[in-house]
């Protein structure tokens, strides 16, 4: 088990390297020049060309590049154009709200979703079943920065139950907690309707295997047959589906992150990419590829936990 | 273990409701061939979809969508940019269905025009979506080898990059506006199709009369043209049909983060965007855009789910 971890880890070598490649690409393709962004529009011709030369912009891409994949190795992911601020440490600073969002969000998806998603398999065609199938679309199909708006209007403006903005501290307190459901919530509806749905039919698909007609057969109980016979099947389909929704979660964060002014690395990245702070992009990107490819791993390795058939040659 | 079943499945609305299409090619093999057959199957396709209530509704509202944006200029009381100093952020009223925003523009004429971007952006992105993931899903799967585990290898970094980030920071970089949003969409959804493609593809290849046609001398193109890709349509329509909505929603995420359609043309995320700071005042700004984007990927959901279930009557539901 550890070294089929160990071989897949090396294996997302290459591919995270690729990932940087793309990244510095988009960067050098990208219109504007970050010496003049950071000096401004009326900056002296000479001093701009002193800064490139001081950040290194006059040196071929490739130079360039691999001078940022040296500073990714050390941790080092330079510095912002616009303040100077090491980029490291910013993001740093914004990746655990993100963090607490993601965890937060998915929760709420889970204790929603797969309740939802087994009681309407069971009682397939029933009204749960129909009135949940009907909730699931309205969820999915709900463009989360508008639910985010109308659960502000409701919530914060009309009922003065949550803050309007920001995010309460210190964590773990009541303050921010209550600052963090809105954002969950509106980051998680849209995961939550397509768990619910994926729920249901994994759960569908077992019941209709022959064992489940086996067991049913020999005359154990409805609940028996549910609850150990099934649900520890279809478990293992839900469990990937889930590992799956994580990089989801976190792209959906960017935009709620901006709408409810939660101080994370959504947040940041839009503001990073409206002012044109290349090296906060280059570095955020990379920060959120890294977490797709974790959470790639992750799924993998937990469908081999819950399915013992897989082996890890 | 095979990492294809899951990786079809990370692109999010697409897979939602399990595995059986994105990775199974093989359904629609037996039915082509004369044309005869294939005028009957679409009739099969059809009736099935009809009797769907949920792909019957989701028909309707493209129909909709596809009236309004067509004749937007007769539907819409107002033009979409006349503003209107005595009639300020008005509620909703028989002259206003919709209110008015803080220029007094008429919401309802301004989500009305909206429908056109909705669907331009749709198509234009699916399609240039489908045309590189197809291309290289084909050529990937057809030809195997080398040139497969590079095209693979491609679509894995790819799908290591969460999609909405990507997007964000390509059509931010670009600068915003119609162009940046539609090539930075395309160049973050085509990796499913490849995928799906590529699967699709090589389950075909397995089939003796590919060998045949390879015997009888064709040219990989008119193998690939009169053989392969028939085979893989039907999942394709599918995919590209449940694509629509999510590449509504992210295009006008990102023009309600302003990296889009910049205001003060009517998208839908942009006057969304626009509503967002009257959220207390004048409600109806903001909401009524999100409703119709709403309604409007309910619709291609739903048409996506009957069209999944007609052309693959296997799957459980």
């Amino acid at each position: 088990m550890l070294k089929y971890i160990a071989r897949r880890l090396l294996v997302t070598i290459p591919v995270l390297i690729g990932v940087t490649i793309a990244i510095s690409l988009i960067v050098y393709l990208a219109p504007g020049n970050p010496a003049r962004i950071a000096l401004g529009m009326n900056a002296q011709p000479e001093a701009v060309r002193e800064l490139e030369r001081q950040m290194g912009l006059n040196q071929p891409p490739w130079i360039r590049y691999l001078e940022w994949l040296w500073g990714v190795v050390n941790l080092e992911l330079g510095e912002s154009v616009r303040t100077g601020r090491p980029v490291t440490a910013m993001i740093a600073r914004r990746l655990p709200p993100t963090l607490e969002l993601a965890v937060g969000s998915m929760f709420l998806t889970l204790i929603i979703a797969l309740p939802l998603g087994v009681i309407s398999a069971v009682r397939q065609y029933s009204w749960v079943d129909t009135t949940s199938m009907l909730f699931a679309i309205f969820w999915l199909s709900m463009p989360s920065f508008w639910l985010a708006l109308i659960l502000l209007l409701l919530f914060s403006v009309q009922w003065n139950m949550f803050p309007i903005s920001g995010r309460g501290t210190p964590v773990l307190t009541m303050t921010w907690l209550s600052s963090l459901i809105l954002p969950a919530v509106a980051t998680g509806t849209r995961r939550a309707g397509l768990l619910t749905r994926m729920t249901r039919s994994s759960m569908l698909e077992i019941l209709n295997e022959d064992y489940i007609r086996t067991a049913r057969g020999k005359g154990i109980g409805e609940r028996a047959v549910i609850y150990t016979h099934a649900m520890k099947n279809a478990m293992i389909p839900i469990i990937t589906l889930i590992g799956l929704q994580i990089p989801f979660i976190f792209s959906g964060s960017v935009i709620i992150e901006t709408v409810f002014s939660w101080p994370g690395m959504g947040r940041l990245l839009v503001n990073s990419v409206l002012q044109r702070d290349y090296p906060i992009v280059q570095g955020l990107v990379l920060v959120y590829a890294v977490i797709v490819v974790l959470s790639n791993l992750f799924v993998d390795i937990m469908y081999g936990y819950f399915d013992p058939r897989i082996e890890y040659e | 273990m095979s990492s294809d079943t899951h990786h079809d499945m990370t692109d999010d609305a697409r897979t939602d409701g399990g595995t059986a299409t994105a990775t199974d090619g093989s359904e629609a093999v037996s039915d082509t061939g004369p044309a005869t057959g294939r005028i009957a199957r679409s009739k099969v396709v059809f009736m099935r979809v009809m009797q769907n209530r949920f792909a019957v509704f989701g028909l309707m509202v493209v129909l909709l969508l596809l009236f309004t944006a067509i004749f937007a200029d007769f539907i819409a009381p107002y033009e979409p940019a006349e503003q209107n100093y005595n009639a300020l952020k008005e509620p909703p009223s028989l002259d206003h269905p919709f209110g008015t925003d803080q220029y007094g523009r008429d919401v309802f004429s301004r989500v009305v025009y909206g429908s056109r971007y909705a669907v331009f952006l749709g198509v234009v992105i699916v399609g240039i979506e489908m045309l590189l993931g197809v291309t290289l899903g084909l050529v990937a799967g057809y030809y195997g080898g080398l040139i497969e585990s590079t095209i693979m290898r491609v679509v894995d970094i790819a799908l290591s990059m969460p999609a909405l980030v990507l997007a964000l920071a390509i059509a931010g970089m670009l600068g915003g506006g119609l162009f940046p949003l539609i090539v930075a969409v395309s160049l973050v959804g085509w990796r499913g199709f490849a995928r799906l493609v590529r699967g699709d593809v090589k389950s075909v290849m397995e089939e003796e009369y590919i060998d045949s046609a390879e015997a009888a001398g064709l040219s990989d193109f008119r193998t690939i043209s009169r053989y392969v890709l028939p085979n893989a349509a039907s999942s394709i329509i599918v995919y590209a049909t449940l694509t629509i909505p999510t590449v509504i929603l992210w295009s006008a995420g990102l023009s309600f983060l302003g990296m889009g359609v910049q205001p003060p043309k009517p998208e839908w995320g942009a006057i969304l965007a626009a509503g967002r700071g009257e959220i207390d005042d004048a409600w109806w700004i903001a909401t009524f855009p999100g409703l119709a984007i709403m309604v409007t990927v309910i619709g291609f959901n739903g048409l996506g789910d009957g069209l999944r279930d007609a052309l693959d009557p296997r799957q459980v539901r």
